[in-house]
């Protein structure tokens, strides 16, 4: 559909006296602009030596949160494998052992695998997840040899959350089915 | 004549090239480097201590790659293209000074008592002398230049018509009309020089610029300074003009519509792969310091510096010094046309045959007068520097008077342009 002629906004050209028509004080004007940013301070990271510090709300690797015991939070609810647009959430749900039962825990997964290759990282499944078992860290050199490496088993994810809390980057953010604060950046605060 | 031996003359031709060669490599680097900083980043820094060896690196990708031949090529002109580009590039280097020079001798009058002595005495020094040109003594000199500096289209224009391939043509026929157009400007700007000079040779000119010249001024030779009166001061508009055909005739920024890459892949060389790729690359920045030199050796003085390159009477260290200082020159012009590249934004096509046809070829005519004039009548080159600001800032004026805007034009206009709303006014006058 073209655009209705009332709101086109004719602009007029700019009308150029003789400073600009003389074309050398332009020129001197932007090369004062480049040669200022050539010895203005560099924004490159030496990204193998320096490593970036990623917002909190990065999506990268996905890992299974423990509860206080160090079990597995998850509870093999399969929501995150629903909502999972990609489909690369495979859980085998069974029930769970008899001393968790005593704390109201039917069921547990047997195995429960992601492929990171067919992940899109949309982050859908941390937000489904109604125990917060599921979350995305801020791991983003993930790379592997083979396939066959990059699906994550269960072992692989709950290691995943042992090396990113050990670490301190990766805070538990979400709480009580809820996105907690440190998954968004605060609008205006510079990222921690 | 200076003494011709094919040893020394293929061994100096070996260094040359490979000198250059190595210069346009570090060029490359350095365009790198620059537009990296430009943009507040750090460059190319892996390579090699802070990057030094990127150059390297960047040829042996140029060799390892895979050479592709497209099967609806021309496959003569296709092979042909660049090895003329780089061809015509590198033997414009025959006539370039790159260090100290000394100027043939004038002819003697044969009225002068002992003219045949004289003579054969002028030419046993001048034949004993050692000039950093590859073909040294040479009176046609800058038209030499300019003459392979029109052939040099001809690599362009082959590959883009024996590519068989729309974009490659469209670049070609961009440079092949800028070129032509741009060539106009480039020889005339530098007229004057050679009005003034009274000769075309290289070496002749850089010799006037280091003193000769200011002696037989009727005002400058009171004023004294020696060897600063560069052709800067007397030609600054020819100066401009012949820089900026130079970035034209080199294609680049802001001038580098043949091979814009937003608009046309890769311009001429979109079907060339591998090792001819490379050349194809090399060949611009061939031209590049070609033209530093020449600009360095017509308006900035050539090897002379305020002195700087007397300051030893030993002639080895001279010869270094002016060698130095004659190189520092180009690479000081090559920095600067790189800094201008990411600063001007690149033309359009019309204004880009507008500058030329409307702007700078009046500019340069004019100018060719004003020298004329000051020729004939033996006044002094000052007065050639006020008549370059005076036209400089007339030209400024003219076109910030007649210069109207699209929906208010200054000059009245027969057919109201398309796509005007009723609401808009056009008024012409």
């Amino acid at each position: 559909m073209p655009i209705a002629e009332s709101e086109v906004a004719w602009v007029e050209e700019t009308k150029l006296g003789l400073w600009e028509q003389l074309y050398i004080p332009a020129l001197i004007d932007g090369l004062k602009t480049t040669l200022g940013h050539m010895i203005s301070r560099k924004v490159t990271e030496q990204y193998p030596e320096q490593e970036p510090t990623m917002p909190l709300n990065y999506r990268g690797v996905h890992r299974l949160n423990r509860d206080a015991a160090g079990r597995v939070k998850c509870v093999a609810c399969y929501m995150c494998a629903t909502a999972c647009p990609a489909h690369c959430i495979d859980i085998v749900a069974a029930p769970a052992p008899a001393e968790w039962q005593k704390d109201g825990r039917e069921k547990y997964p047997e195995t429960f695998v992601i492929d990171e290759l067919r992940c899109i990282y949309c982050g859908m499944c941390e937000e489904a997840c109604p125990v917060d078992a599921i979350e995305l860290t801020t791991l983003y050199d993930l790379t592997g040899f083979s396939r066959e490496q990059m699906v994550f088993d269960k072992e692989k994810l709950l290691s995943v959350f042992d090396t990113t809390t050990k670490a301190g980057t990766d805070p538990v953010r979400t709480q009580a089915g809820r996105l907690s604060v440190a998954s968004e950046a605060p609008p205006g605060e510079p990222r921690p | 004549m200076p003494t011709f031996d094919l040893t020394i003359t293929a061994i100096v031709i070996v260094g040359l090239i490979g000198g250059i060669l190595g210069v346009c490599g570090y060029l490359t680097l350095g365009e790198r480097k620059i537009s990296a900083w430009m943009q507040d980043r750090i460059g190319p820094n892996r390579v090699g201590p802070g990057g030094l060896l990127q150059p390297l690196a960047d040829g042996g990708k140029f060799f390892l790659k895979e050479e592709v031949i497209p099967d609806h090529v021309d496959k003569v002109f296709y092979l042909l293209a660049p090895a003329v580009a780089v061809g015509t590039a590198l033997l414009a280097l025959a006539v370039v000074p790159f260090g100290a020079t000394t100027p043939p001798p004038d002819p003697v009058a044969m009225a002068t008592p002992n003219a045949m002595a004289t003579f054969e005495a002028q030419q046993k020094a001048y034949g004993e002398s050692f000039n950093f040109v590859l073909a040294p003594g040479l009176d046609i000199g800058v038209l030499y230049l300019f003459a392979l500096g029109s052939l040099a289209v001809y690599g362009v224009i082959l590959a883009g018509w024996s590519a068989n391939n729309k974009y490659s043509l469209l670049g070609s026929l961009r440079s092949s009309a800028q070129i032509v157009s741009y060539e106009i400007p480039l020889g005339m700007s530098v007229l004057g020089v050679f009005i003034i000079v009274g000769s075309l040779n290289p070496e002749k000119i850089i010799a006037w610029q280091a003193g000769a010249g200011a002696a037989s001024d009727p005002v400058l030779s009171h004023i004294g300074l020696g060897s600063a009166w560069w052709f800067v001061l007397f030609q600054p508009l020819a100066l401009l003009l012949f820089l900026a055909s130079t970035y034209a005739e080199d294609s680049r920024l802001p001038f580098d519509l043949p091979e814009a890459e937003q608009e046309l892949v890769g311009g001429y060389h979109t079907e060339y792969s591998s090792l001819k790729l490379g050349l194809m690359l090399l060949t611009e920045y061939i031209h590049l310091v070609a033209s530093s030199f020449m600009v360095a050796v017509l308006f900035l003085g050539g090897w002379s510096l305020f002195g700087l390159e007397s300051v030893s009477s030993d002639p080895i260290v001279a010869a270094v010094l002016k060698l130095l200082i004659l190189c520092g020159k180009m690479v000081g012009l090559c920095v600067f046309a790189q800094l201008v590249r990411w600063t001007i934004p690149r033309f359009r096509f019309d204004q880009l045959m507008n500058l030329a046809w409307k702007v700078m070829i009046p500019l340069a005519l004019l100018n060719l007068v004003a020298v004329i004039f000051v020729k004939q009548f033996g006044w002094s080159l000052l007065v050639l520097s006020g008549v370059n600001v005076l036209l400089f800032v007339g030209a400024g004026m003219l076109g910030a008077r007649t210069r109207g805007t699209v929906t208010n034009p200054k000059r009245a206009v027969k057919k109201m342009p398309p796509g005007l709303p009723a609401g808009v006014t056009y008024a012409g006058r």
